[in-house]
């Protein structure tokens, strides 16, 4: 009996002892916030010519120049390529931190561009195991125009120039430094030549980035076709578009330097009309330099 | 007869251990870097934290990607590439408040020295601060210099804005009994 007014003492001091680590642990228990939410799977809104999941985040504008130059293997006497070049420029908005849209004008075709995009689910530690994003696309080609054929100009209605492109982007971040993308796309073309061309394309595309420094990430890409047709005549065999690139971060902006087989910076292209083969080395270098602007929605 | 009084005394400490745990009912923790192009600074609200009223122990825990900055870009490389949030998901303090009374109403000065845990690194540390004890709350005032390189966060030099080596980090937390 003597004894419990002791143990009555040594209960108190342990109490007292173990208090700010305890509360600690205490905290640490109530388990993660609403903020743990993955972010920067990828660097930019393309990985290479293929989109990615990434939306802008609220109020922030993004300018995208893209480059494409002629074939590397096309020799010392043209520059490797550099002689000729192909270019997109591109915009595009965050609404919200999910919803954007953005438009490009492409000189291939000289066609513009419209998009919508909407991540439907974000990648979460302890939650959704990948982040999904949907993308509606709106292609318009100008060319040609009066001056280049009139005939073929005056045959052509506004319908005849538009594709529709419909695409969901699934991308896990497995670890901070390896991303990985599932890319089915459907590209829909109102006018082709149904003979050696199909209305509808049905494509998947794989991409993959891992960061080899803090900014500095090495990327892949093959948009494998699903129902192309075989045996085509010479002018319309198509390829798989491939890509290797490397992405460098510096502060608002984001170069990526560029290896593939497609002239296409638009979805339509790319899957319906890459015309060169990458492993036969007709291969073109390439770039895309983005620039975000913080420009509304601050906090 | 004695056991009984043992036993009730015994539930009424314990009763007034557990009553004297304060959680948070608001906070703000804001971090200031003075730059050469512009100020940087981010807003966090949803900190986690523990006080004992009676034995003056504290525990906070920041979640670093909560931190809200002006422009979101710069909010994604803090976590990607200087804080590491995915790594290091949480910044936290335990301490204890030297000279802090529970019964003292109005404005006191405290001081609590305990341990600060920044992107994976844990030093002793030392913050100043203010108490206020009120009928029902209790007010934790503080501002103190986070010194990037003791928590081994790199400084980038290829940057628009150039990161000052070290922030202002003020606190501002307002508890409830828990």
């Amino acid at each position: 009996m003597k004894k419990l007014p002791l143990l009555f003492l040594l209960l108190i001091l342990v109490q007292t002892v173990k208090g700010q680590d305890d509360l600690l642990n205490e905290l640490e228990k109530q388990g993660p916030t609403e903020g743990d939410y993955t972010f920067a799977t990828f660097k930019g809104s393309h990985i290479i010519n293929g989109q990615s999941v990434e939306t802008r985040r609220k109020g922030e504008l993004e300018f995208i120049f893209s480059h494409r130059f002629g074939l590397i293997n096309e020799g010392a006497y043209k520059l490797w390529g550099l002689d000729e070049s192909v270019t997109r420029l591109g915009l595009e908005y965050g609404l919200t931190d999910r919803l954007g849209f953005g438009i490009g004008r492409t000189s291939v075709d000289k066609t513009f561009d419209g998009y919508v995009r909407y991540k439907a689910l974000r990648q979460k530690d302890k939650g959704a195991p990948v982040t999904v994003t949907a993308m509606g696309t709106v292609t318009y080609k100008t060319l040609p125009n009066e001056d280049d054929d009139p005939v073929l100009a005056s045959e052509l209605k506004a319908e005849d120039r538009l594709a529709y492109v419909a695409q969901l982007m699934i991308a896990r971040k497995f670890t901070t430094k390896l991303s990985l993308q599932l890319n089915p796309i459907f590209v829909h073309r109102n006018t082709v030549d149904q003979d050696v061309e199909n209305n509808d394309d049905l494509a998947l595309g794989f991409a993959g980035r891992y960061k080899i420094t803090r900014s500095i990430a090495l990327s892949a890409e093959y948009t494998l076709r699903l129902n192309a047709k075989e045996n085509q005549p010479p002018d319309y065999v198509r390829y798989d578009a491939v890509g290797f690139g490397i992405d460098i971060e510096t502060g608002g902006h984001v170069f990526q330097l560029i290896f593939t087989n497609t002239l296409g910076m638009f979805e339509r292209y790319t899957v319906t009309e890459t015309y060169h083969n990458f492993f036969d080395g007709d291969i073109h270098f390439g770039f895309n330099i983005s620039r975000s602007f913080q420009i509304a929605g601050k906090k | 007869m004695k056991k009984y009084f043992f036993w009730i005394l015994f539930l009424l400490v314990a009763f007034n251990i557990s009553a004297q745990k304060f959680v948070l009912e608001n906070s703000v923790i804001t971090f200031f870097s003075e730059a050469t192009i512009e100020n940087i600074t981010a807003e966090n609200k949803k900190t986690g934290s523990m006080l004992n009223a009676q034995t003056g122990d504290i525990a906070f825990s920041v979640p670093t990607r909560e931190f809200q900055f002006e422009k979101k870009l710069m909010q994604e490389h803090f976590n990607e590439k200087y804080l590491e949030s995915e790594k290091f998901p949480k910044s936290t303090f335990a301490g204890k408040m030297v000279g802090f009374s529970n019964t003292v109403k109005g404005i006191q000065q405290v001081k609590a020295s305990g341990k600060l845990t920044i992107h994976g690194v844990t030093t002793s540390m030392e913050i100043s601060g203010t108490a206020e004890v009120q009928s029902d709350k209790i007010i934790l005032k503080s501002k103190f210099i986070v010194k990037l390189a003791d928590y081994n966060i790199k400084i980038p030099q290829l940057m628009w804005q150039n990161i000052a080596e070290q922030v202002e980090v003020t606190v501002d937390f307002t508890y409830k009994p828990q």
